[in-house]
């Protein structure tokens, strides 16, 4: 019994290259087509005016200054929180505890919040942060839920990365007399460091796209934020706004442009800095 | 051969690997500025001895301790022992070499550095003693900041023994420090144990007893977690006592 088809392994070969390759172009075409379309409708609405100038209007006219600011002090933020926490993590559960039921549940909680939809972090950071500890509709309010959000993946990436590290630099750091901490920060995290930043690089680009969860909890105000206790709104909720409440198609296209371009910058210069850094390690 | 004094004496040790008995009441003494052989076949045990001595085994989940090792005449086990200390003076070369992925420099300070030393003329002196020593300064003098995973094998093994002298120990111990290098290098890094020994007291586990016979002074030979015999290593090799040790040199088996 054997459902092998009675080809000769050559034409069996070509076929299924035919068909892996199609399955493979299929993704990338997907991504060429949201490319082409962004910047076939966005690329015209650039201007260094639209960059520099707040939204007028509701958005009808002028730029997109404020809601540029406001995404970037909401994803710093979250990465300033999220950062320490997920490492800090990581390295707990890899260098200061063994292999039990508790980094087991630890790592199963984490992996549960990765799933959580992004919509139900919005109304827990409405509920706690929004409401319950009075931050009101504020960057600090979008930033910090952002943070809970992206945490799963930091803590993952970082403990993937740190896992890697090969078990002889310990064994060589306590040789010599280090402390634990001393051979934490000397020789693990730095081999671990492109691993870690990859997974930093996926939430910068998480919490820069999410519009769920920044609604609930940073607002929707279009003035330039002042303090992080500032309402403000990101680009992707405004891009939301616009083109939802049909306020204007072209400026939403061009702020989605804007936001597609810079994600794309972030990842190529991330990956070209971290390129670099491995070259030197080797 | 005339005995120096014992840095290490070694008193009634039993390592337990959970319920399983790696060492079985081992007592031996270990003289300064002499090399020490410890041979036997894989899994004997010999390598846990080696550990035993600088508490590298306290990093083994599950492993637990007995008995004493008596380190200039203190027992290493005891609970007010300054475990970093420790492991700066009885210092550890392994069996792969395995240089950080740093540059040469940054290798040989590394250990100075995580004692607290940042003076950089001290640091630059240290560089190139350590080199000197282990005879790389020549080689490596105009690639000190190149990165150390680059070097050959044997540089590295070599760069590893210069990284370990570098916090002055006073006693190193290897664990088959050879096993990953060529004949050629196995014999200069063996040239170069023979020199270390007059400043330092070296204790090697090794698979390969015609080199326990050239290198060392004495010789102990381990057996399922037993030490059989241990003495000077002409006697162990030319006139051993047990029938075992007999067996295992003949290459009877192991």
């Amino acid at each position: 019994m054997s459902l092998r088809l009675k080809l000769k392994p050559k034409t069996e070969q070509k076929i299924i290259q035919v068909i892996l390759y199609s399955f493979t172009s299929i993704a990338v075409l997907v991504l060429v087509f949201i490319l082409v379309v962004i910047l076939k409708n966005g690329l015209p609405q650039l201007s260094l005016e639209f960059l520099t100038r707040n939204p007028v209007d509701m958005g009808r006219e002028g730029g997109i200054l404020s809601t540029i600011v406001a995404t970037i002090f909401l994803t710093l933020i979250a990465l300033l929180v999220a950062t320490p926490l997920g490492v800090g993590t990581a390295i707990f559960l890899t260098e200061y505890t063994t292999e039990s039921w508790i980094t087991r549940v630890i790592r199963f909680g984490a992996e549960c919040l990765a799933g959580i939809p992004s919509i139900i972090f919005g109304l827990f950071g409405f509920i706690l942060f929004v409401n319950k500890l009075k931050f009101g509709w504020s960057m600090l309010s979008g930033g910090l839920t952002l943070a809970f959000m992206v945490l799963p993946t930091i803590i993952r990436t970082s403990e993937e990365a740190i896992k890697a590290v090969p078990e002889a630099y310990r064994l060589v750091s306590f040789s010599l007399g280090s402390t634990r901490w001393q051979m934490v920060t000397r020789v693990v995290l730095p081999s671990a460091l492109p691993g870690i930043v990859t997974g930093i690089i996926l939430s910068v680009g998480r919490s820069i796209g999410e519009t769920a969860a920044v609604i609930f909890t940073a607002g929707s105000a279009l003035r330039l934020p002042t303090s992080v206790f500032s309402s403000a709104r990101t680009m992707s909720v405004h891009f939301y706004i616009m083109a939802k409440e049909g306020i204007s198609m072209p400026k939403a296209y061009g702020t989605a442009a804007v936001l597609v371009i810079s994600i794309l910058l972030i990842n190529v210069t991330t990956y070209y800095l971290m390129e670099k850094y491995i070259r030197r390690k080797k | 051969m005339s005995g120096t004094k014992n840095v290490i004496e070694v008193r009634d040790l039993n390592v337990y690997y959970g319920k399983f008995q790696a060492l079985r009441s081992i007592n031996l003494d270990i003289q300064a500025n002499r090399i020490t052989a410890l041979i036997g076949p894989s899994g004997c045990g010999k390598s846990t001895f080696l550990r035993a001595l600088n508490r590298m085994n306290d990093l083994i989940e599950g492993c637990r301790t007995e008995g004493q090792v008596l380190f200039e005449g203190k027992n290493i086990y005891d609970p007010e022992t300054d475990l970093l200390e420790l492991r700066r003076r009885v210092g550890m070369v392994f069996q792969r070499p395995n240089p950080f992925p740093l540059s040469v420099a940054e290798n040989i300070t590394y250990g100075l550095r995580v004692h607290g030393i940042t003076d950089r003329e001290y640091l630059e002196e240290k560089l190139y003693r350590s080199l000197q020593a282990v005879n790389l300064w020549d080689e490596l003098k105009d690639r000190l900041y190149e990165n150390a995973l680059k070097l050959t094998g044997e540089q590295q093994q070599r760069l590893c023994i210069a990284r370990l002298l570098a916090v002055e120990p006073e006693v190193v111990l290897m664990d088959e420090p050879c096993s990953a290098l060529d004949p050629v290098a196995t014999a200069r890094i063996e040239d170069l144990m023979y020199e270390l020994k007059k400043d330092y007291t070296i204790v090697i586990v090794t698979h390969n007893m015609q080199q326990a016979a050239r290198v060392s002074d004495y010789t102990g030979y381990f057996l399922l977690g037993d030490l059989v015999e241990f003495g000077e290593t002409h006697q162990i090799f030319t006139s051993p006592r047990d029938k075992r040790t007999e067996d295992y040199i003949t290459g009877r088996f192991g």
